[in-house]
């Protein structure tokens, strides 16, 4: 929603004078800020005005997970103020408001005590001006529902009347926090405000920004994704009527330049060259961008391909590979050694493209050494540095309008689509839209890293298990977004959910590594990251030790895992609520996975029968220990939606690449999962007294694993490359 | 360049465009209805979903040239206010990220205005040209079933 300009007039209308009661929720500096008129140039999080409206602002964009609800929330907790009567606003970037990045399932994780804190200081110092107000104790009034109480006297007095007052008082350093039990808003199923609008079509998407005088373009791209224009022909896309200007542009990648023979430069970026169609309409832009002629250069990329990329990393599978401190645990080597059994197996997964129902687009306009940004993005902090550094202006001449985000799992953190934009406005000095086609989304990348895992275990005459190893093979994000160097180390992230905290089974040897490939394509962060591929070996290995060692697959787990009593307890209620425990007829099965990622613990049940050569699968349960629950109903929404992008990326699609180009474009050949095609699912949010955890991503991990590890049961089939075709085991 | 005229939410437009274009890009870029969403511009993944007579159609693959003025396009803008669907839509809290709704809701009201009691079978076959990618797939279902339910109750009454 671009929508800070109109709020703030709106606001202003109510009233001359506003007041804004602002944190820097760092810690760092807790001032408080009183702003009088429409200049307000602060770091609020709450503004009050005189006639008691109450703003929140947003610091974590919503691409569906829910953010716009959960952090408001809580500060409107501590505020004691219901949010249904808060104007939610989006933050601009500035560096006042902090991280601002949607990403790693963080959102509540790291916002808990800060937003409640800044809640909870603005509630004592209305508490204090009322206190004031009627010369009596502090404790002698109470907060509720946007007025301050006289406990004494009956008298209320409303926020907007007290907070001019409460401006001037110094802000609490440490403001009481409510107790868990005494939250009237926070861990009961709730309406989110920005549902009505999603039903009703008034959310305004970036796709749905439109500003006077605005231009629309569409960009053609390389085809083998680096490549550079050697000459191209605009005749024909001018002469579509609407059609203002054919110019070169470029895309940015946050990687260094694809160059495989020479030495990493960690300064350099890499860019394609591409050739935008500048319109009068969206359509012209479309028609004229299929009549440029273009010739290209592959700048080294023209025999790329993906099954290349595998083969390099079954080969580096055979070295040891670099050590993850984080997994270590006993001598491995010798563990193996003296295991009475030996097994081995390497898993395969795909690359993947985010895919979000709204492809990638941003509205532009360079202006006067100024840029302002609307569009879907999910860290205007981040995108904010982008910017400046690209455009050669100072940060506090960034601004960045978020939107709503139609999906996005990863892939509006990375910015070319909105670099490209600023490059279009600067050139024709006009605000300009991109809008990428389906087709640039599924063919340009940045894609998630498909991986090798090579597993070896040990176990003993009684099916204990003595060793355990997981060598990662693969691209690695740091190296291809933050150009660090990874020949002979660990990608530390790319560890995850494999790590001792996230897998802790109680192996008395212990070993992960990682041995590094060049993808040589733009690689990303999606939906769970590492943990959607490591996880998947990772479980299906544990159920491959079971079977060798003659043990059930729970039982191994939970042996394995007493010590860690959160797991078992996800593990308990599992097998509970999916009657695991149950006698299932012949070719009716249930496999189970359980990781733990993003600071929430997450186990699936896959059901499945056989049916001709295939399976088919007949129910899900899904457990989720995510700590405290803010909306126990966006908790359940959450591992619904997981389970569906989860399973899509299991048994529905992937990305290849032969001779440089991307072999897939549109969702005719990446097909993912539709109504009609979607498992019953079972799901249970653990309750308990633990702080929140991540609740966008955990859930997806355990999906491939839970249910190959029930194909295996039913059909003695063991499947170690994804996807998998479920008609044909 | 060819002028046409449209009856969209009962409403009539004219429109000077070319005629292969979308209607798609008609709602959105010249009418200015931007609920309905442009997702794939192949008619596969149904976020541009609009009803031409009460039947759903992907509008980004329908040239204006080929709507006459007697047709009636109705967008997610046009549904009548408190409708049974949309509610139900809130009541089950079905939108994640909310981007294909428009078009959801739209397949989902042809499919309640010719059948007051569809089977899972028949909102299979109905919604299948719509794709979710937050996968609220389970709460759309359980949102027509009882939009459905409200619908019957409301008959009888």
């Amino acid at each position: 929603m671009n929508t800070s300009r109109r709020d703030f007039i709106r606001i202003g209308g109510q009233s001359a004078l506003i007041l804004a009661l602002g944190f820097s929720v760092s810690g760092k500096s807790k001032t408080l800020h009183k702003v009088t008129a429409l200049g307000i140039e602060i770091n609020p999080y709450i503004i009050i005005n005189e006639a008691g409206k109450v703003t929140i602002f947003n610091p974590r964009p919503d691409m569906g997970q829910g953010t716009y609800q959960s952090l408001p929330m809580l500060i409107a907790e501590e505020l004691e103020i219901p949010l249904d009567k808060v104007a939610i606003q989006m933050t601009d970037g500035s560096a006042r408001f902090g991280s601002q990045l949607s990403g790693g399932s963080s959102s509540v994780r790291t916002r808990w005590i800060p937003m409640r804190t800044a809640g909870a200081a603005v509630k004592e110092m209305l508490l204090q001006a009322g206190a004031n107000r009627w010369k009596v104790s502090i404790t002698d009034c109470f907060a509720k529902d946007g007025f301050i109480i006289n406990r004494v006297s009956n008298a209320k007095l409303s926020y907007g009347e007290l907070v001019e007052e409460a401006s001037k008082l110094p802000v609490p350093q440490k403001p009481r926090l409510k107790t868990w039990s005494e939250f009237t808003q926070l861990g009961k199923k709730s309406f989110r405000p920005d549902v009505t609008s999603k039903v009703d079509g008034t959310a305004i998407f970036g796709m749905d920004v439109k500003l006077p005088g605005m231009l629309y373009a569409s960009i053609v791209h390389s085809p083998t994704i680096y490549g550079k224009v050697k000459s191209f022909s605009a005749d024909k896309a001018m002469g579509v009527k609407g059609v203002r200007f054919v110019l070169k542009t470029e895309r940015n990648f946050y990687h260094g330049p694809f160059s495989p023979d020479v030495e990493l430069n960690q300064k350099a970026r890499a860019k394609s060259e591409a050739i935008a169609v500048v319109a009068e309409s969206y359509w012209s832009a479309l028609k004229g961008k299929k009549l440029v002629q273009a010739a290209w250069s592959s700048e080294g990329a023209a025999e790329s391909a993906t099954s290349q990329y595998f083969n390099a990393a079954k080969a580096k599978a055979q070295s040891e590979g670099a050590t993850y401190k984080d997994a270590a645990v006993g001598d491995f080597a010798k563990a193996l050694q003296l295991s009475d059994y030996k097994i081995q197996a390497t898993y395969q997964t795909p690359f993947m493209a985010h895919a979000p129902m709204e492809p990638c687009n941003a509205t532009v306009y360079v202006q006067d050494g100024k840029v302002e940004v609307w569009a879907p993005v999910q860290g205007p902090d981040s995108l904010v540095t982008e910017l400046a550094g690209y455009l050669g202006m100072k940060p506090e001449h960034v601004k960045i309008n978020v939107t709503f985000l139609g999906g996005a799992f990863g892939r509006k953190a990375y910015y070319d689509y909105v670099l490209e934009a600023a490059h279009i406005s600067r050139q024709v000095n006009a605000p300009v839209k991109v809008i990428w086609t389906r087709e640039e989304d599924i063919q340009q990348g940045p894609f998630r890293p498909g991986m090798i895992s090579a597993m070896q275990g040990g176990i003993d005459n009684q099916g204990n298990v003595l060793a355990f190893e997981h060598r990662l093979n693969g691209a690695s994000i740091m190296a291809n977004v933050f150009k660090a160097d990874m020949r002979g180390k660990i990608d530390p992230w790319a560890g995850e959910g494999i790590s001792i905290e996230d897998s802790p089974y109680a192996f008395p040897a212990r070993r992960n590594s990682f041995n590094w490939v060049d993808p040589q394509m733009p690689i990303l962060w999606w939906r769970s990251v590492y943990a959607s591929t490591n996880v998947f070996a990772q479980e299906c290995f544990m159920d491959e030790l079971a079977h060798e060692g003659e043990k059930d697959p729970l039982d191994l787990r939970l042996h394995l895992l007493k010590d860690s009593p959160r797991f078992v307890a996800v593990l308990n209620k599992l097998a509970e609520i999916s009657d695991y425990r149950a006698k299932r007829k012949s070719g009716k099965s249930i496999g189970i996975a359980i990781a733990r990622s993003f600071a929430s613990i997450a186990a699936h049940a896959f059901e499945v029968e056989k049916q001709g050569t295939g399976v088919k699968i007949k129910q899900i349960y899904a457990v989720i220990d995510c700590g405290f629950a803010v909306n126990p109903d966006n908790i359940v929404a959450q591992m619904q939606s997981n389970l569906v992008y989860g399973l899509s990326a299991t048994i529905k699609n992937e990305i290849t690449r032969n001779h440089g180009v991307i072999e897939q474009s549109n969702f005719h050949d990446f097909a993912v999962l539709r109504q009609g095609e979607i498992p019953d699912a079972v799901i249970h949010v653990m309750q308990n007294e633990e702080e929140p955890g991540g609740v966008g991503e955990p859930g997806l991990p355990p999906v491939a694993p839970a249910l190959c590890n029930a194909i295996f049961l039913a059909t003695g089939k063991r499947v170690r490359t994804l996807p998998l075709d479920l008609s044909s085991i | 360049m060819p002028t046409y005229q449209l009856t969209i939410n009962a409403k009539k437009h004219r429109v000077d465009v070319d005629s292969d274009t979308p209607l798609l890009w008609v709602i959105r870029d010249e009418i200015g209805y931007t609920g309905t969403k442009f997702g794939c511009g192949m008619g596969l993944c149904g976020a541009c979903t609009v009803l031409l007579n009460g039947q759903p159609i992907r509008s980004c693959s329908t040239p204006v040239s080929t709507v006459k003025l007697t047709d009636k396009v109705t967008t997610i803008e046009g549904l009548a206010a408190g409708n049974a669907v949309q509610e139900a839509w809130i009541e089950a809290q079905v939108p994640q990220c909310g981007y294909c709704q428009s078009g959801q809701i739209l397949a989902a009201s042809a499919l309640l205005a010719s059948n007051t009691n569809p089977s899972d079978e028949d909102i299979d076959n109905a919604m299948a040209g719509n794709i979710c990618r937050c996968g609220t797939y389970p709460r759309m279902r359980q949102a027509i079933h009882s939009a459905a339910a409200k619908i019957q109750k409301s008959k009888k009454a």
